[in-house]
């Protein structure tokens, strides 16, 4: 293999972690304030949309609206959550704090610190996202226990979104380019892939982009599981997320690679 | 442990059309201190990194402390240090931190780390600064802390990217004293810097670099004889080419550099006695230093 390319992938299984916890003992300083920041945007879009639209719409999908928007708000909140931990807290300690360069004097590689960052990312939205599922259950929009199957996929969901975010990060020249991926990538997909209002209610046209949104895999895995239904296509929707954690992965490795290391 | 800590042969990198090391070759031998010495944009950094592993050269072929580098290069960086140019501590934690979270970047576990953690501050005189934040520290405490960090994994050699640059003098004075006692422990040091006094006082051997080329390797004071020679005296104040013609007879050699000549002498009376009847001159006679040397060779000042 090009020894080159090599300095961009993990160098074991295991190294990644240490970087993952140097940002968990940075987190735990300042958790509370963390998890509330977190969880207040969803929280506020979950009361807001669900009492207020919630009267208008009446029924979504044989289910009350809130209960409809509860999946979506708890996809929507592990995609942002590990997106925004990626394209500025790890583009803030790749680029102007310099801890990647200093994590590159060690024996870990790029990859394994671009490994660590998603695993830290992936974790975050981890939180975020059982932080609204448990406010959910609690009022009532959660089905025992098939609930506990939304918690690995809001797992994925934010490794899958933190390693699309890690391709911004490795691109942008600097913060002002993050916005365009959030205006422009981001919030339509909260709207295309059925987290407000399912996807049938789309145009014909929009339908058909659906299924290669990998946040509409997530909420096809998770509404299920909030509402105690089947989910139907399993192994597709866990398998989209992954090919776009994996291919992404690589991606940015291969881009950051180009960017600090030469 | 082989004979050489660390070797270049025929290094070459550039960026576009832009050559930033030109066939580098030199070679460390364990226990030393080696300078790379160049002005800025002489290509010393671009050494360093690529001595890490962290680009690869063009052209060349880099060892460190055994490792071909850069394929076995994460292998050498387990026995290696750096100092960079610019400090790169995690401004969240605490000194103690710091180390704690560094050390396990090499995969040591805490009960390794709580272990060598103490004696690491007090090497870098930072005892009772254990548990203040990075930010709350000056800059040559910073400079401390990141000298403690990159003996964590207690290496054979160390790198230091102008190590001292940006500091006061005292601050300065205590890093080259622990620098001392670290090349007194058999630790290899390889250090770039612009200053000369850094590499007269601490450099066993040093190169001069002039854009990514070896102009002259050898010890301070061997490159000091061999390049100098003599004494040397600074002339201030008067025109500086008046001045240089009427002494070039006296002197073995002139280099004017600003206002000021310096006349590399064998024989400074003579020098004198030409200049007797000038009012308005300031002389300086001093030994030679590196700093003539760099200026004999390259034809210009460095920074000071």
């Amino acid at each position: 293999m090009d020894e080159g390319f090599a300095a961009a992938l993990p160098a074991n299984a295991w190294n990644w972690l240490a970087v993952w916890r140097r940002n968990y003992l940075a987190w735990k300083k300042v958790a509370l304030a963390s998890i509330l920041g977190n969880l207040a945007d969803p929280m506020i879009y979950f009361f807001g949309l669900g009492s207020g639209l919630g009267i208008m719409v009446g029924r979504v999908e044989g289910t009350s609206y809130s209960a409809f928007l509860a999946a979506g708000m708890i996809a929507a909140s592990a995609m942002t959550a590990s997106t925004f931990e990626t394209i500025y807290a790890a583009f803030a300690r790749m680029r102007d704090r310099r801890i990647w360069e200093a994590i590159l004097y060690t024996q870990l590689t790029l990859g394994d610190i671009v490994l660590g960052e998603l695993a830290w990312a992936a974790t975050r939205a981890f939180l975020a996202g059982t932080a609204i599922t448990i406010v959910a259950a609690m009022l009532g929009y959660a089905a025992w226990p098939s609930v506990l199957y939304a918690l690995p996929v809001i797992a994925l969901t934010g490794l899958t979104f933190a390693s699309l975010a890690m391709v911004v990060t490795a691109l942008a020249p600097s913060y002002d380019y993050f916005v365009f991926y959030q205006t422009l990538v981001l919030t339509p997909m909260l709207f295309l892939s059925g987290a407000v209002f399912p996807i049938n209610q789309l145009p014909g046209a929009f339908q058909q982009v659906t299924p290669f949104l990998p946040l509409a895999h997530s909420i096809d895995l998770i509404r299920p599981a909030m509402l105690g239904r089947p989910v139907v296509d399993v192994g597709v929707h866990i398998g989209a997320l992954c090919i776009y954690a994996v291919v992404a992965f690589f991606l940015s490795s291969a881009l950051l690679r180009r960017r600090l290391l030469r | 442990m082989s004979k050489v800590a660390m070797e270049l042969t025929g290094v070459k990198k550039s960026y576009g059309d832009k050559i930033v090391v030109d066939g580098l070759s030199f070679t460390v031998a364990p226990g030393e201190c080696f300078g790379l010495l160049g002005p800025n944009g002489a290509g010393k950094s671009t050494i360093a990194r690529m001595v890490l592993g962290m680009i690869s050269p063009d052209a060349g072929k880099i060892t460190v402390l055994g490792e071909p580098v850069p394929s076995r290069a994460r292998l050498a960086r387990m026995r290696v240090g750096v100092v960079p140019q610019f400090d790169n501590l995690d401004l969240e934690f605490t000194a103690r931190e710091n180390l704690l979270v560094f050390g396990r970047y090499f995969g040591k576990s805490a009960r390794e780390l709580e272990a060598v953690i103490p004696s690491l501050l007090e090497f870098a005189r930072l005892e009772s600064k254990a548990n203040a934040r990075v930010a709350e520290l000056s800059g040559g405490m910073k400079r401390r802390l990141t000298l403690a960090r990159a003996l964590i994994n207690d290496p054979q050699l160390l790198v230091m990217d102008e190590p001292t640059t940006g500091l006061d003098p005292h601050a300065r004075h205590l890093i080259w004293e622990r620098l001392r006692i670290l090349l007194a422990r058999g630790k290899t040091i390889i250090l770039t810097t612009h200053f000369m006094e850094e590499a007269e006082r601490l450099c066993d051997r040093l190169c001069v670099l002039e854009h990514g080329r070896n102009i002259a390797e050898g010890s301070p004071h061997a490159l000091i004889d061999k390049h100098i020679g003599c004494h040397v005296i600074e002339i201030f104040g008067g025109n500086p080419r008046e001045l240089s013609s009427l002494i070039r007879p006296y002197v073995q050699h002139i280099e004017m550099s600003g206002e000021t000549l310096y006349c590399y002498a064998p024989d400074p009376e003579q020098v004198r006695v030409q200049l007797r009847e000038r009012a308005g001159l300031r002389l300086l006679q001093r030994p030679p230093n590196l700093e003539d040397v760099f200026l004999r060779l390259t034809g210009r000042e460095m920074e000071k």
